[in-house]
């Protein structure tokens, strides 16, 4: 009896389950794709249904800076977390802080043309169906962008305190994979809305 | 004689407890992080909320018993029926599953906690708000004006009739909020019990070792994901057309009600089998033991699970085959509809095979569970008549619908759940519920659900539309009805009797110590209430019934699988 | 269930009158008078299982195959499973040991995959051939054309061969089978979601603002058919009856002829007329040749050619309109006509105004 049993806690013996902060992460990104995915199609579905103008062609401009951006900085968080985990704290906090400000300048970016959306061109979410899509799809692509950047902040603030080390490494690359997300939401927010819709 | 592994967890007691303030014992329950405590909070708060929703279905049985009925007005009717269903999916149904799982799933893999027991007591919270948001439209929902009411557009909520137009007031604006809460919640736990099954299972237990509890509601929160994100974004949406003035749904602007209809199924039919699947799994650890089985074919259970979930996101538009989808539409959900029968025929006829050639013992868990074999066979094959688009552009929203789907959300759902209550209440509570009451409860039940629910398809049969507040005398509804409306009167009675058992059963009830039913599954292994670390020393299992392999040394599971 | 209770709870009134009759009436044992009052139970007026046009009869006929299928998997798998828990249920006299632990057979799982792949096959094909039957149906020239319109609570019907516009009770000629002229059906809403259903005639076919859905039907039998709208569209949802009138060609020939008539101007009614006239009614209800252009109610052009009002849910007597005018809520709670609070004297005026409108 107790040789089987201890034959059998050999072959147990090695023991490695998956990271819970990654697999938490991926689910909560499984379940906000499926959210940014309706709002795609409510997009695709309505394009060029608005029953008056304007109209997407008419009043989008490309944002080339914000994309930019915004993509670069999927970089940048990615430097940040190697620099991490090779415990080069100080590296690390300059890459935080490159993301925040990249990612800040995609929102100021957004703002802007927001801005001139609706005091140049009228259109708000009121205005017709593609008002009422863009500013959702968008916006709700922007709020996530907030949250990661406060995210990102807190750490950029943990890292100026000196407080972030190494053994932090594993957190901020969880975070990471946030981040990564939400550009990868803008590609298709991109493809879709200044490409596909205009 | 038993390995040091487990053996150390069945030596403990609980721990000692002494006499508390009652203010102390209440903060304790509303700060706690520990899975068990919050799985009960969460299975409290759905049998509160049942018998709030039951009795919203006693009012609208009354007012149906008889034509021309005047016992409430149409307007508290439609209300009726929009809460009652409302209230059974979300904070009925979804609670109470999630709070089985709370409490069963880090005891059956070893562990003890849940991946992130903060965000567990998060998401409990939200959810109870959200149903309290809900109800709180009696009070406030229609704003300032004084006089309340809750929302009357139907649990599926179709626009147009929800824009401001035609729903003026708050009272649609709580249907959104609320569901919309307790859809977070429903994720943050979803991602939890993900988490918790993949990143915590104790040592030796692989995947395959795993018992099918787990892996169900593994794909069940998995669909969580899937689907409760749709339903979110399209209240979203709704929540921008209400508050902001958007356009989504506003047909005048040119929006789409066949739009919301696609959204809402998108997360509504994959809901039904996220409720369906934890029964499922219930049933996958009750009925082995007490036919004193191992579970038949296990990885033949495990892959039709799996794919029940690829399939039935892909199914959704049979709730709409009277839209006018057109005939490739219609032809194609047909077909992905019915193909859900293979798979959901994989388990039955597991569970047949695992009662074949067992020792059967009817405690009060299982014939509960053997019920939910007949009717969960019927359900399914009154959804495979409703899924033939011909035959459902008769039968859809009629009373056979109602019928079809209490036969699944009644007959197999709260049936299982009601068996689970009877199986691991000894193991929450330490003590055993009343048998006597218990087959009381069974068979009072089941008469009344056989009257309330056999009888309803042949209304639908004879033309009757759901969501009625009364109908014409000469339709030759009003038997059926009355019937229906009897039946209803023995299943609330069955209902007090549960609630008597569990009352008296825990001040009374029989000690169960840590393995009444004589089982196989980790949980068993650990005192009754577990301690709040649950197990004394980590477990370390070889086989997937570890416990049989203790109790039977001389023949394990392991030799076999 | 005991058939005593049965009787006890049967109420005559909800019967068919015929088979009520019948019952009553003959003094045959008490068993065929219990048969003929059982099959009294399921032949009523809405029954899926009655069929008298087209569209209702091939899905009649599929539904009986569906359901002889489906019964047969029923007989078989509730059968094993009874024998399997009489079978193999634990007796009293038996030892405690555990039987004979089996975890399993692939052959039996392939078994049982395959044979339902086999019957869903042809569950579907059978399916499938109906679905395409019924959507791909060509159209004869000689259909006639009906737009049907939900609006909350009522139904419009517009004939745009001959202008005709009506409200709730839908006029179509019987159908020769030789040379069939069925009804197409062309629907749409007004406000929100509704569903034409009248189960002896066709399935039931949504009607969605901002979308158009067509149905036929190809009925042969003249008579009176009854249906609601089977789709929630709010309070008085229930009250949204149908009553489809099929006449024989010539009966429906002569029902246009009379409908494209401009209104009946009875000199009796004038003083109504005035009223009418002169009331908020004319923003919302129609007579044609008369000022009234209101599109937001049914048309009132021929009224009293109706045997009902609101939608089917009350009897057009004189009395019952008089009472409808005076207070719609009182007899449909949630129908859009409001209150109009007029005099007795302008409502007895106004009555006789509609009464005349034949
Ligand atoms: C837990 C809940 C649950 C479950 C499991 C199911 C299971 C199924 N449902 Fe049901 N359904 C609902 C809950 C559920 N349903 C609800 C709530 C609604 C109404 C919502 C609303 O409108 O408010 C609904 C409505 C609904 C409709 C729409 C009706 C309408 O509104 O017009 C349809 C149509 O296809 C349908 C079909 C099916 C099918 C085919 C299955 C299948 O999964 C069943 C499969 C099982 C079997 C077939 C039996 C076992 C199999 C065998 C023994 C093998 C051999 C069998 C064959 C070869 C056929 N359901
Ligand atoms: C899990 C889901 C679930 C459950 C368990 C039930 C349970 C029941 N349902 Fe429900 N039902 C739905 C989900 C469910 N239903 C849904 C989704 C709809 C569609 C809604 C819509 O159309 O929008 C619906 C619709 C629906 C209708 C159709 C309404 C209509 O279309 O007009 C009817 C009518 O009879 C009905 C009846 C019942 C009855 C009699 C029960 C019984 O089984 C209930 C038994 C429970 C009790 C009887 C409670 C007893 C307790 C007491 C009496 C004690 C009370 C004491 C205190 C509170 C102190 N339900
Ligand atoms: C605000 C719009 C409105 C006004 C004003 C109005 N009605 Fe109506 N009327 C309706 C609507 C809507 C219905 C359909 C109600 C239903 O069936 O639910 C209706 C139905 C009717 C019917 C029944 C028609 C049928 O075929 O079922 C009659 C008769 C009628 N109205 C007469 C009048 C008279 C007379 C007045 C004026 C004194 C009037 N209405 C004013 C909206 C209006
Ligand atoms: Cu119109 Cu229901
Ligand atoms: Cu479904």
């Amino acid at each position: 009896m107790s040789a089987h049993t201890a034959v059998l806690t050999q072959s147990t013996g090695e023991w490695q389950l998956p990271d819970k902060g990654k697999v938490g992460m991926i689910c909560l990104i499984v379940a906000e794709a499926a959210i940014f995915i309706i709002f795609v199609l409510a997009y695709i579905f309505y394009l060029g249904k608005s029953l008056s103008g304007p109209t997407p062609a008419e009043v989008l401009k490309l944002p080339v800076l914000g994309t930019v951006c915004l993509l670069s900085s999927s970089l940048t968080v990615h430097f940040a977390v190697t620099a991490l985990e090779r415990n080069a704290a100080r590296l690390s906090a300059l890459w935080l802080a490159l993301t925040v400000l990249l990612g800040g300048i995609f929102l100021a970016g957004t703002a802007v043309e927001w801005h001139e959306l609706i005091y140049k061109y009228g259109l708000t979410i009121r205005t017709n169906l593609f008002g009422t899509t863009f500013y959702s799809l968008v916006g709700l692509h922007a709020s996530h962008v907030i949250v990661g950047l406060g995210m990102l902040g807190l750490a950029l603030l943990f890292a100026v305190a000196g407080k972030l080390n190494g053994s932090h490494a594993h957190r901020l690359n969880v975070l990471s994979y946030y981040w990564h997300f939400v550009d990868a939401v803008w590609v298709v927010v991109f493809i879709v809305v200044y490409g596909l819709g205009r | 004689m038993m390995p040091p592994q487990t053996a150390g967890a069945m030596t403990f007691d609980s721990p000692p407890s002494h006499p508390k303030l009652w203010l102390d014992a209440v903060n304790e329950w509303f700060t706690t992080v520990d899975h068990k405590r919050i799985g009960m909070l969460y299975i409290g708060y759905a049998l509160v909320f049942l018998l709030i929703a039951g009795l919203e279905a006693a009012v609208m049985r009354i007012q149906l018993a008889v034509p021309n009925n005047h016992f409430v007005s149409p307007q508290v009717f439609n209300r009726m029926f929009t809460m009652h269903g409302t209230t059974m999916v979300f904070f009925v149904g979804m609670p109470i599953l999630f709070g089985f799982g709370n409490y069963l799933i880090p005891l059956m893999i070893g562990a003890r906690d849940m991946a992130f027991p903060r965000l567990n007591a998060f998401s409990f919270w939200i959810s109870a708000f959200g149903g309290l948001l809900l109800y709180f439209s009696f009070i406030g929902g229609d704003g300032l004006y004084g006089a309340g009411t809750a929302p009357d557009v139907g649990w599926f909520a179709y626009a147009p009739l929800t824009a401001k137009l035609f729903s003026p007031g708050h009272s649609t604006d709580y249907w959104i909020l609320g569901v919309f809460l307790s859809g977070i919640g429903s994720v943050g736990t979803a991602l939890n019990i993900v988490t918790t099954i993949v990143c915590m299972r104790c040592k030796g237990m692989t995947m395959a070792r795993m018992p099918l509890l787990p892996w169900l509601y593994l794909v069940t929160s998995a669909m969580v994901f899937i689907a409760i994100g749709p339903l979110t974004a399209a209240q979203m949406m709704l929540g921008f057309d209400r508050f902001l003035g958007a356009h989504f749904f506003d047909v005048q602007a040119g929006g789409s009600a066949v739009l919301w209809m696609h959204f809402f199924w998108i997360f509504g039919h994959p809901e039904v089998y996220i409720l369906v699947l934890p029964a499922f799994a219930f049933a996958n650890e009750i009925i082995p033991v007490f036919s004193r089985k191992p579970i038949f074919g296990y990885s033949a259970m495990v892959g039709a699970t799996v794919l029940i979930g690829f399939i039935s996101l892909g199914v959704w538009a049979h709730h709409m085959f009277t839209v006018g989808l057109g005939p490739a539409g219609n032809t194609f959900f047909t077909l992905a509809t019915m193909i859900i029968s293979v798979p959901t025929g994989i388990k039955i006829f597991n569970w047949l095979a695992t009662l074949w050639g067992g020792k059967i013992r009817f405690a009060t868990p299982m014939i509960f569970s053997i019920a939910f074999l007949f009717q969960f066979l019927i359900a399914g094959l009154t959804g495979i008549m409703l899924s033939a688009a011909p035959f459902d552009w008769q039968l859809g929203n009629s009373y056979f619908v109602v019928a079809h789907f209490h036969f699944v959300l009644v007959g197999a759902i709260l049936y299982m759940i009601f068996a689970a209550f009877y199986y691991w209440f000894p193991k929450m509570s330490g003590k055993m519920l009343s048998e006597t009451l218990g087959k009381w409860h069974f068979w009072l039940f089941t008469i009344g659900f056989h009257l309330t629910f056999d009888f309803m398809h042949i209304p639908g049969l004879m033309g009757m539309p759901r969501r009625i507040y009364t109908y014409e005398a000469d339709r030759g509804w009003a038997v059926w009805n009355m019937i229906e409306s009897i039946g209803m009167i023995f299943q609330a009675a069955a209902i007090l009797i549960f609630v008597w058992n569990v009352v008296r059963s825990y001040r009374h009830g029989e000690e169960a110590g840590p393995d009444p039913w004589d089982a196989w599954t980790l949980e068993w292994s650990t005192a009754s209430p577990p301690p709040h670390y649950n197990f004394a020393e980590e477990p370390v299992v070889h086989s997937r019934r570890p416990l049989w392999d203790l109790k039977h040394p001389q023949a394990p599971d392991s030799d076999y699988e | 269930m005991s058939l005593a209770l049965f009787l006890a709870l049967h109420d005559m009134d909800d019967m068919p009158a015929g088979h009520a009759m019948t019952a009553m009436q003959t003094h045959e044992s008490w068993w065929r008078r219990a048969i003929q009052w059982v099959t009294g139970l399921f032949s009523t007026p809405t029954s899926i299982f009655s069929p008298q046009a087209t569209p209702a009869h091939t899905i009649f006929s599929l539904s009986m195959l569906v359901l002889a299928i489906t019964l047969a998997i029923f007989l078989a798998v509730a059968g094993l499973m009874l024998y399997a828990i009489i079978r193999f249920r634990h007796r009293a006299g038996d030892s405690n040991a555990d039987p004979t632990q089996v975890y399993g057979s692939n052959q039996i799982e392939v078994l049982w995959t395959v044979i339902p792949i086999l019957i869903l096959v042809v569950l579907f094909l059978s399916t499938a051939r109906v679905i395409s039957v019924n959507e791909q149906a060509r159209k004869p020239a000689n259909a006639l054309d009906v737009v049907v319109i939900g609006h909350q609570y009522w139904w419009e019907y517009r004939y745009p061969a001959s202008g005709v516009v009506t409200a709730n009770e839908l006029h179509l000629p019987a159908s020769d089978p030789k040379a069939p002229t069925p009804t197409y059906m062309t629907m749409s809403s007004a406000d929100v979601d509704h569903s034409f259903w009248v189960p002896n005639l066709a399935g039931k076919m949504d009607l969605i603002p901002n979308k158009v859905n067509v149905m036929w039907i190809d009925p042969h039998k003249p008579g009176l058919y009854l249906g609601q709208c089977a789709q929630y569209c709010g309070t008085a949802h229930a009250k949204m009856l149908i009553r489809v009138y099929v006449d024989s060609p010539a009966d429906f020939a002569k029902w246009i002829a009379h409908q494209k008539m401009a209104a009946e101007d009875d000199p009796a009614a004038a003083e109504g007329r005035l009223a009418f006239e002169h009331t908020a009614c004319v923003n919302c209800h129609t007579v044609n040749g008369t000022s009234a252009k209101g599109k937001f109610g049914p048309d009132l052009t021929h009224l009293a050619s109706r045997d009902t009002i609101a939608s089917g849910a009350i009897r057009n007597t004189p009395q019952n309109l008089r009472q409808w005018i005076d207070d719609p809520n009182s007899m449909k709670p949630g129908s859009l006509m409001p209150k109009m609070n007029l005099s007795s004297h302008e409502l007895d005026a106004i009555t006789a105004y509609m009464v005349s409108l034949r």
